[in-house]
């Protein structure tokens, strides 16, 4: 059997085509976005990036319904996009097999909350694997179908950024072609109003019961017998903590988290004399495992926040200190918006006009920080336009004229449309800037709708953003070069001072874009160079200021943008051909 | 054989990944068990990254631990010093001879440590290395990174040809040649 070294990403969207999957959809966000970049790979399965996680859930439900098996994935603030129409298809069930993957991120790599989507598993009512390596990925995929189709429900598979992002050993198997099932029109299970939607709430109520039952004797969930000193339930990458930290603790491994096997927890926990529950994130385990009266340790013991590891377990059970060299102080290293990145132009204006903007989730994000220091909130996907609108709701137009909002073209096109489409509704006023790079770029480059290509590669029609907004009623649309400084500044004041919605496209395509090949190079003249800093300011990682106070700037890593240069006075930058 | 622990670090875009990719691959032609763990997402712009790489008969934590690593291979300076506590006493130490100011030292908030190499020499076995100079000397500043895998490669128990089989499977095609070079470049440093 051919094995591979696989990413958990990977290995799930391995198991989806080994499941028989015909239908795959999804919208990028970390630490999802390579599962749907590796289902592209298999010719046999229809992957696309959908506009937002609502529209990728309702895609693969509508694939599911018709008979196929279908994958949904997203990120877990995603997954609340999509909690409409997960909690409703949870009362439907599925014809094909339907496959949800949420991917949590306890440690907040790349995200703007840690919440557990596990939790949001339990309240829709649906059962939650919980994968602790690569090869088990693509297993508990397979594994989340056969569920999936037995019990008539959506299946969530849980992954976290250290599962997701870690690679394993994965063995290869064939793909299993899954004879299409019947669709037939059937109301009382597919069209959820009241009376129908009672009845199946009784019918989710009884699947929960069926498959807690059955969870007892299902091979997904495992026991370890060992010393029976210490005992312990766990599932997903905690279990690898918990074997390198306890090699001889017995071991009750849970692969479906939810709804638990209570028969097989009351049986595992007599046998050992101290039960801990090791679960990062919530304490969703543990709780219903008190709730029947079995005594165990968890969060009295271990953190709510962020990632577990070996040496805090060991701390906390076993009460060892393991001594190391105390880590050197140095200077933080925080992300920061790359050489060449066209956003760092549109917030050098913006900052340089001392605006507040209300901003949203991308690399722009990073406009919040030194030296930019522009956005000053950020919420989630298109907040920042409906945030604006409620700002001059409660304060009045004057209030917001010096406020903007900041929002990518991807980000725009996932949920700030119908931000944009409320502002003009309810008679607003204010600016809102896309900063249209071309691509979704925090998470790599993936295409949308405004690109012009699918995730398979295709050419497709490209949504025109000006006629997009005029559409929406927004008179005011004017596109502007985002390194054309002097034009950018003069618009943004003419806009914010604009009594009417308006909207400046401020364009040019991320500067890691494959397609977008710089052949200029900034290069410092120092005899020229009046040691003012003004070129320092809006903070580009190529430029450093040497002892003597004069700037030098690192030709690996510049890529000729000519901010720096725009900013001089005293033409010290000069920006050469390549 | 005892779990062996390395670890990638350096700053995001900086190629880090490719790195742990052709050590995984080696790892793996070797018949070893292996976890990698990586960053991805927003960390990896322009921040401190790092790859986690544990192999042997049968890994479980795919993460290492301070004072664990049994290598420590730091694509600039800063993150040398930042992560360095993570190696064994032992340990070895290969590190980049470059320089790169976080934000918090180009707006002046804090100062790039003086004296980083001499420092950890004192505690570790430091081989350092200013692959960018020697991947300019190639005429592709971009390979600095495989010249780094070669130096890596010196110290570590897997068969050059090895090395050389998964560099030829991982990088682009059209730059194999460049990479195969540089490979050779940093194993004869």
């Amino acid at each position: 059997m051919e094995k591979k070294i696989m990413l958990g990403n990977e290995a799930i969207a391995r198991g989806a085509y080994e499941a028989g999957v015909k239908v795959s959809s999804a919208y990028p966000g970390t630490p999802s976005t390579e599962i749907s970049e590796n289902i592209v790979k298999y010719p046999e399965i229809y992957a696309e990036w959908s506009p937002n996680e609502k529209v990728a859930m309702e895609v693969a439900i509508g694939a599911s319904m018709s008979g196929v098996r279908a994958i949904a994935s997203m990120k877990m603030v995603g997954v609340n996009v999509a909690a409409d129409p997960l909690f409703t298809v949870s009362y439907i069930g599925v014809n094909g097999g339907l496959v949800l993957v949420a991917a949590d991120d306890p440690g907040l790599y790349s995200s703007q909350n840690e919440q557990d989507s596990r939790c949001v598993a339990r309240v829709a009512q649906i059962p939650v694997l919980e994968p602790a390596d690569s090869a088990e990925a693509k297993e508990y995929t397979k594994a989340a179908f056969e569920i999936s189709e037995k019990y008539d429900c959506p299946v969530m598979i849980r992954t976290t950024t250290r599962l997701a992002h870690s690679q394993g050993v994965v063995e290869l198997n064939d793909r299993v072609e899954i004879e299409d099932k019947v669709y037939e029109r059937n109301i009382r299970k597919n069209v959820m109003m009241p009376a129908n939607a009672k009845l199946r709430h009784v019918v989710v109520e009884k699947r929960l019961k069926d498959l807690a039952e059955d969870a007892c004797t299902m091979p997904i969930n495992t026991v370890e017998m060992k010393d029976t000193k210490i005992g312990v339930i766990t599932s997903g990458i905690p279990y690898q903590y918990v074997k390198e930290a306890l090699p001889n603790a017995s071991v009750l491994k849970l692969g479906l988290v939810h709804p638990l096997p209570k028969k097989l927890i009351e049986e595992f926990a007599s046998k050992v004399d101290t039960l801990y529950v090791v679960e990062e994130l919530e304490p969703l385990i543990e709780e219903q495992v008190k709730s029947w009266g079995i005594k165990c340790h968890g969060k009295d013991i271990l953190t709510l926040q962020g990632e577990y590891s070996a040496n805090m377990l060991r701390k906390a059970i076993l009460n060892e200190e393991v001594k190391t060299e105390e880590p050197a102080q140095v200077p933080a290293r925080p992300p920061i918006l790359c050489p060449g990145c066209p956003h760092r132009s549109t917030f050098t204006v913006l900052k340089e006009l001392n605006l507040h903007a209300a901003g949203d989730i991308g690399c722009y994000t990073l406009g919040a920080v030194a030296p930019l220091n522009v956005i000053d909130t950020t919420v989630c996907m298109g907040s920042s336009i409906s945030t604006l609108h409620g700002m001059e709701k409660a304060k009045g137009k004057e209030y917001i004229k010096d406020w903007v909002a900041v929002i990518g073209d991807s980000t725009f096109l996932h949920t700030g449309i119908n931000s944009l489409l409320n502002m003009v509704y309810n008679k607003s006023t204010g600016t809102v800037i896309i900063v249209d790079n071309s691509t979704t770029g925090m998470t790599g480059h993936q295409d949308h709708a405004a690109t012009g290509k699918t995730l398979k590669g295709e050419a497709t029609y490209a949504v025109d953003l000006i006629d997009l907004c005029h559409a929406l009623g927004v008179e005011y649309v004017t596109v502007v070069n985002a390194f054309d400084t002097e034009t950018l500044k003069k618009t943004v004041k003419e806009e914010v001072a604009r009594d009417a919605v308006s909207v400046i496209i401020s364009q040019a395509p991320c500067a890691l874009l494959k397609t977008n090949v710089s052949h200029k190079k900034c290069v410092a003249i120092p005899d020229k160079c009046k040691k003012c800093g003004i070129c320092l300011k809006p903070g580009c990682p190529a430029i450093t200021k040497k002892a003597d106070g004069t700037i030098a700037i690192d030709d690996t890593m510049c890529n000729g943008c000519g901010l720096c240069a725009s900013r001089c006075k005293f033409g010290a930058i000069e920006t050469v051909e390549v | 054989m005892e779990t062996k622990s390395i670890m990638i670090v350096g700053v995001g875009g900086q190629g880090t990944l490719l790195t742990s990719r052709i050590l995984g691959g080696v790892i793996t032609s070797a018949g070893y068990d292996v976890k990698l763990s990586e960053v991805h997402g927003m960390a990896q712009r322009g921040g401190s990254v790092v790859t986690f790489v544990r192999y042997g008969e049968k890994v479980y934590e795919p993460i290492v631990e301070e004072g664990c690593a049994d290598v420590l291979i730091a694509f600039e300076r800063l993150e040398a010093l930042r992560y360095a506590h993570f190696l064994k006493k032992d340990g070895v130490l290969i590190v980049n001879d470059q320089r790169i100011d976080p934000m918090t030292v180009v707006t002046g908030a804090a100062e790039y440590p003086e004296n980083i190499l001499e420092d950890l020499s004192k505690k570790y076995k430091v081989m350092s290395v200013d692959a960018m100079a020697e991947a300019k000397k190639l005429g592709n500043a971009k390979v600095f990174n495989t010249i780094i895998v070669g130096i890596a490669a010196k110290h570590m128990d897997f068969a050059k040809e090895d090395w050389i089989n998964v560099i030829e499977k991982t990088v682009p095609q059209k730059t194999i040649d460049i990479n195969k070079a540089a490979f050779e470049a940093g194993y004869a440093l």
